[in-house]
């Protein structure tokens, strides 16, 4: 973040305007500040500033412990929750050593994939109103809406889950959930071909979206670019399929790439995600089995029942020792990476033997793929420039944590 | 890691083998060769940085350590680089110029730690404002901030 900034003139050559769009631009999703370097409507140099949103979540964690840093990682990416948990727990478990019940895992990769799907509806309806399809917006939302409202029957909350714990999940989901899923399953395709219908033929979409902000895949790479972002300009690389974690490699999708690199070929592939992560959603819906433990069985680790804390003088002791004083994974050092609905989003995690952890750093996907908006943003006129904004799907909570 | 040591048995300080990943710990001047090498030797290709992450030891010395989060996209493989740096001289050289999204993981770094990192072409804060004082991730600084 600047409060200052000065671009340096080349002497000779013909006179740039400097232009600054946000903070508070609504193309920008957030508080994004974008220094534009122009000459006429084109833009020489996009320089992104960050960090308005900056709430030191990292040093937060410092302070907490293991379980109760959960509820910061909800904020990081206030529209994938569950992803977040998920890295985060995966990280804690590969510290402690912590094997999770299959049922367990299912349930995770069950609602990590709606979240991708809700998340990628957020995309695409800010992406559509941004480039002026306003109708599209409203479908999705609508959309969204119901995958909401599972989230709260499951977890009790529509944003900030904080549903998966260190060991599994944090209460038993409750009975019906899963119908309520079905009947999400069996509507959504119906509804992506709406928005099909509304814009991939559409003539204006594809003016805007088609040889607009062009990654290639060199420099996607170079760029660190990750996610949708990486796969559109045809690099296969999905955290999913090449470092399988929470039972991935049980399931059967693929990993949707375009080759083109620009707009809308990330267009493409998001939309395809959705239908491959339905994919998805429907297999764990079958392999959930009914009964069967929802959370590690690990003395010290995981709080005990309900009825064990009152029944038992273990339980007890252990249950006044989780919740006031936590628990402490051995030391080291471990790197967690998952894919997040925006890219890699890897959990680096050291523990010094206490109860607390001892750093937590959050490789944001958005973070690393705001760098390539320079590249993307090169050479086009201004009005690209939000198309080039929307399409690396940023969350500004994440990239300034 | 065997090609590593092969190229040169000097560069490779000690290598941590734990919880199936591997971190191998650099002299600080050899960073930026190993990085390099491994970078474009054609059969290792780690063409991908995934992530840079500082730990701070204090009041251990040498206080900080800078993890680099290295990755093989063909081969699928991931590596760790970790260079220890000492407190009173956090300087090491920028891996910029090998991977270009090292501009900002490094930014951050100097920012949040104050760890230097030298040839880096525009070494400015990133997340907290131009005039702040201090680096706040370092353990010396109090969550609650100074009063």
């Amino acid at each position: 973040m600047g409060s200052t900034h000065t671009i340096e003139t080349v002497a000779g050559a013909s006179p740039s305007m400097v232009l600054n769009m946000g903070p508070q631009h609504p193309s920008t999703h957030g508080v994004l500040r974008v220094v534009l370097e122009l000459e006429g409507e084109t833009v020489m140099k996009a320089d992104p500033q960050i960090g308005y949103l900056h709430t030191g979540i990292e040093k937060s964690c410092e302070a907490k412990t293991y379980s109760q840093a959960i509820t910061l990682t909800d904020r990081i990416d206030y529209l994938a929750p569950l992803s977040n948990n998920l890295g985060y727990c995966l990280a804690a478990e590969k510290l402690i050593g912590l094997e999770v019940p299959k049922r367990a895992q299912y349930i995770r990769v069950l609602l990590t994939e709606l979240t991708r799907i809700t998340s990628h509806l957020v995309w695409l309806g800010t992406h559509a109103i941004d480039l002026g399809a306003m109708s599209v917006f409203l479908y999705s939302f609508r959309e969204r809406e119901e995958i909401m409202k599972i989230y709260e029957y499951v977890s009790g909350q529509r944003m900030m889950t904080s549903y998966f714990r260190i060991g599994g999940l944090a209460l038993e989901p409750p009975p019906g959930w899963l119908e309520r899923v079905q009947r999400v399953v069996e509507s959504l395709p119906g509804h992506i071909d709406e928005y099909e219908d509304l814009l991939t033929e559409n003539r204006i979409w594809i003016a805007r979206t088609k040889g607009v902000g062009m990654l290639s895949a060199t420099d996607a790479i170079a760029l660190g670019a990750s996610g949708p972002l990486l796969r559109g300009s045809g690099v296969p690389y999905d955290i999913r399929k090449v470092f399988p974690y929470s039972s991935y490699d049980e399931f059967d999708f693929k990993v949707q790439t375009a080759t083109a690199g620009d707009c809308y070929a990330r267009y493409q592939v998001r939309v395809a995600e959705i239908r491959e992560s339905l994919k998805i959603v429907r297999q764990a819906m079958e392999k959930i089995p009914s009964e069967g433990p929802f959370c590690a069985e690990a003395p010290g680790v995981i709080p005990p029942s309900r009825e064990e804390m009152k029944t038992s003088i273990e339980g007890l002791i252990y249950h006044f020792k989780i919740w006031t004083e936590g628990f402490s994974p051995p030391r080291g050092e471990v790197y967690q990476a998952i894919e997040s609905p925006r890219g890699e989003l890897g959990v680096f995690m050291a523990s010094d033997g206490s109860p607390k952890p001892y750093r937590v750093h959050f490789r944001a996907p958005s973070f690393v793929n705001l760098q390539s908006l320079r590249k993307l943003c090169e050479g086009r006129l201004i009005a690209d420039v939000v198309a080039c904004i929307g399409t690396t799907d940023i969350v500004l909570g994440e990239v300034d944590r | 890691m065997r090609k590593l040591q092969e190229w040169d048995a000097r560069s490779v300080a000690e290598v941590i083998e734990s919880r199936g990943e591997t971190t191998v710990v650099l002299p600080r001047e050899y960073l930026f060769p190993v990085a390099q090498y491994l970078a474009t030797e054609p059969s290792l290709k780690f063409s991908f940085l995934s992530d840079i992450a500082t730990v701070d030891r204090f009041p251990l010395e040498p206080r900080f350590e800078v993890n680099y989060q290295l990755l093989a996209i063909d081969l699928a493989l991931r590596l760790r680089l970790k260079v220890k740096l000492a407190g009173n001289d956090p300087v090491i050289r920028s891996v910029f110029p090998i991977w270009p999204n090292a501009d900002w993981h490094e930014r951050e770094n100097f920012d949040l730690f104050g760890i230097r990192f030298e040839g880096h072409p525009n070494l400015r804060r990133i997340l907290l404002p131009d005039e702040w004082e201090g680096h706040p991730l370092r353990k010396d600084y109090p969550t609650e901030g100074f009063r």
